[in-house]
């Protein structure tokens, strides 16, 4: 194209090209507005073929299908409640675990850590979000399951057995497994984007700290994370979508049984599990609307606590122009 | 070597070179459906094709269910499946009526993970309903005990395990409970997936064996095919005649042949608890879905031809791939209904 340009003289054909080259600002705004109703259109038709193709389940259900914990295919009773619970509790969990360490090690990566290491470790770190989640899972069965059956979960009875989050038999399959292998899943994610976001920080904001006699923890911790933390913040929220939608690894040690239990050694389900455990074989419009409609229940899911971080980020960003 | 090596090359290469431009064109055929027999298929089209290589018939296992739904919508030219259509399903195809062909036999084994116990276990149908209804809850349990004498059972509690994903297989295991408990199959029924009463769920065969083999004091089921592949333990199950039969080609079969005598005309039966003293209880057909009328002529002989095929010399490829074969009776059934597509 570019020769083309040169190529040409300049005739009134040519100048009009040029001229609409410099209009290239309509022409942009045009592509790249397409482009942004595109991934809007996509989420809206997600919607509807989610909300049209559980319609039936919907109208036998009703509201209830959120409340009721029964999962019969057989009598096509359905209730998406133990799916609900194990969704969020094992994210929870994984983000409980994952957010301290992984937040941690992007503040050493980048604040401490000598800039070679700090390289390495950051791309051995990156290569774990490329591994996919069935080598996870795998992972986890040999390793994972049988260290929590054999060392782990005895550990935890005989320590804080008392509570009833630890009771139960050591089965190594359950939500503690499923939350864990999820946590390992999600460092990738809030180390690396965390460490950007706290190398973006400007040299002057450290500088300025350590010229007013603050130690390098204290120019660490009470300047540069609080000016990344929507960086870091941003990094938890990516983690937690990718919990929350994560299925191949948590169906393979989850131990797949449709029930709430209070104890974190009990298998338990999630809600992308089990469209992926049963969707293939479910015959019956009923039971295929059900199905989906735990599509829609997780999407709503995602909504809501992307909604919440949202407000959270809003919240904490008045208050730091207010220190500001 | 390598010069050897090379000829050879060049010779596959000119086979290849000279096969693509002699091969006529294609009648392509597309298939879709279980899992369990996707295997001795792929052979046999495979096979198939070598005979005539005009036809080509493509096969996505995708799950029984996906198959039947994929030829109710009309986007394959025929179904497979672990478990034959039910009315409703067949009331859903109105512009033709499906056929029904048995193809291979599989078997479902129990197959245990008791630490200290070595022997092949007898299981009775009670045995097995109460373990899987989580009613017998200690490998110590007193039914256990009576059928195995001289086994040192630990007192320990069972881990039951069963499959998580929708199958075949699952259909099979809770048809046949459903058959020999009354209370089964009024609290849970069978299905492709159930509400189980107990127990952790694994994804396939592979994850069902992967749970029983690292959970200890457990039982699961998985195909005959896969056990056997693997080499894994399986126990026997008391069969309607009263005897302990333990899996393999020869007592599936039987428990085909068993159930031949009452074979209805369009082959949708249940063979688990067959009559017949070596028949195997827990066994099944796995079918291919036809519909009985095609508009196009070729594809309609083409398919004809397959299926004579199959039941004759196809068969003979059972064995060394892990199924069992269909007994005579059956096929010569089968050989009857293949007229019927028009």
């Amino acid at each position: 194209m570019g020769t083309a340009v040169i190529a040409a003289p300049p005739q009134p054909a040519a100048r009009s090209f040029l001229k609409r080259l410099r209009d290239g600002d309509k022409a942009a705004h045009l592509i790249t507005l397409i482009f942004a109703a595109s991934v809007f259109l996509v989420t809206v038709f997600l919607v509807y073929e989610l909300w049209i193709h559980s319609s039936t389940s919907r109208a036998k259900f009703g509201l209830g299908f959120l409340f009721t914990s029964s999962w019969d295919p057989v009598a096509e009773k359905f209730g998406a409640l133990p799916f609900i619970y194990g969704t969020v509790l094992t994210s929870f969990l994984a983000l409980l675990i994952s957010v301290p360490l992984a937040v941690g090690a992007a503040i050493f990566l980048s604040e401490l850590a000598p800039p070679k290491l700090s390289n390495t470790c950051t791309f051995l770190v990156e290569l774990l979000a490329a591994v996919p989640s069935v080598i996870y899972g795998l992972l986890a069965i040999f390793t994972l399951v049988p260290f929590l059956s054999k060392y782990g979960e005895p550990f935890l009875k005989n320590t804080v057995g008392f509570l009833p989050l630890f009771k139960g038999a050591p089965l190594g399959y359950g939500y503690l497994a499923a939350g864990l292998v999820l946590a390992i899943m999600t460092f990738p994610f809030i180390i690396s984007i965390s460490r950007e976001s706290l190398l973006a920080v400007p040299i002057e904001q450290r500088e300025a700290a350590l010229a007013l006699g603050a130690t390098k923890w204290e120019s660490t911790w009470q300047v540069v994370v609080p000016h990344a933390r929507l960086g870091i913040i941003g990094s938890i929220f990516l983690a937690l979508a990718r919990a929350l939608g994560e299925t191949m690894a948590v169906t393979m040690v989850i131990g797949n049984d449709p029930s709430i239990h209070a104890s974190l050694l009990k298998p338990g389900y999630t809600i992308a599990a089990v469209i992926a455990n049963e969707f293939t074989e479910a015959t019956g419009d009923l039971y295929q609307g059900a199905l989906v409609e735990l599509g829609l229940v997780l999407f709503l899911i995602t909504i809501i606590l992307n909604a919440s971080a949202q407000l959270l980020i809003l919240a904490t960003t008045k208050k730091g122009s207010k220190q500001d | 070597m390598s010069v050897t090596r090379q000829r050879l090359a060049i010779a596959l290469s000119a086979i290849l070179i000279l096969g693509s431009s002699v091969s006529l064109p294609a009648e392509t055929i597309n298939a879709a459906g279980a899992t369990f027999p996707a295997v001795i298929y792929q052979k046999w089209f495979q096979e198939f094709h070598k005979l005539h290589p005009d036809v080509q018939i493509n096969y996505q296992s995708l799950g029984s269910g996906a198959g039947i739904q994929q030829l109710t919508q009309g986007t394959v030219d025929f179904g497979a499946s672990d478990m034959p259509m039910t009315n409703e399903q067949l009331s859903k195809i109105t512009k033709v009526k499906v056929l029904h062909f048995p193809t291979v036999l599989g078997g479902l084994v129990p197959t245990y993970n008791i630490p200290g116990v070595t022997a092949i276990l007898n299981f009775t149908p009670e045995s097995l309903a109460g373990i899987y209804l989580g009613k017998i809850t200690k490998w110590n349990d007193a039914a256990l005990k009576k059928d195995n004498p001289g086994v040192n059972f630990p007192d320990a509690e069972i881990q039951v395990v069963h499959r998580s994903d929708g199958s075949g297989t699952t259909f099979v295991w809770t048809d046949y409970l459903s058959k020999i408990s009354p209370e089964w199959k009024s609290k849970v029924g069978a299905g492709t997936s159930v509400a189980w009463p107990t127990g952790l769920g694994g994804k396939g065969n592979e994850g069902v064996a992967g749970t029983v083999k690292q959970t200890a004091n457990s039982i699961g089921y998985v195909e005959l095919i896969y056990a056997a592949q693997n080499k894994m333990a399986y126990g026997a199950i008391r069969n309607s005649a009263g005897t302990f039969v333990r899996a393999d080609f020869d007592s599936v079969s039987e428990a085909a042949a068993g159930a031949a005598k009452n074979m209805p005309d369009d082959f949708r039966v249940s063979i688990t608890n067959a009559p017949g003293k070596k028949a195997y209880p827990v066994s099944s057909f796995t079918w291919l879905l036809i519909p009985n009328k095609f508009d196009n002529a070729t594809k309609k002989n083409a398919i004809q031809s397959f299926l004579k095929w199959m039941l004759a010399e196809g068969q003979k490829f059972a064995a060394g791939l892990d199924y069992a074969a269909l007994p005579q009776p059956v096929v010569a059934k089968e050989e009857k209904q293949i007229g019927l597509i028009q």
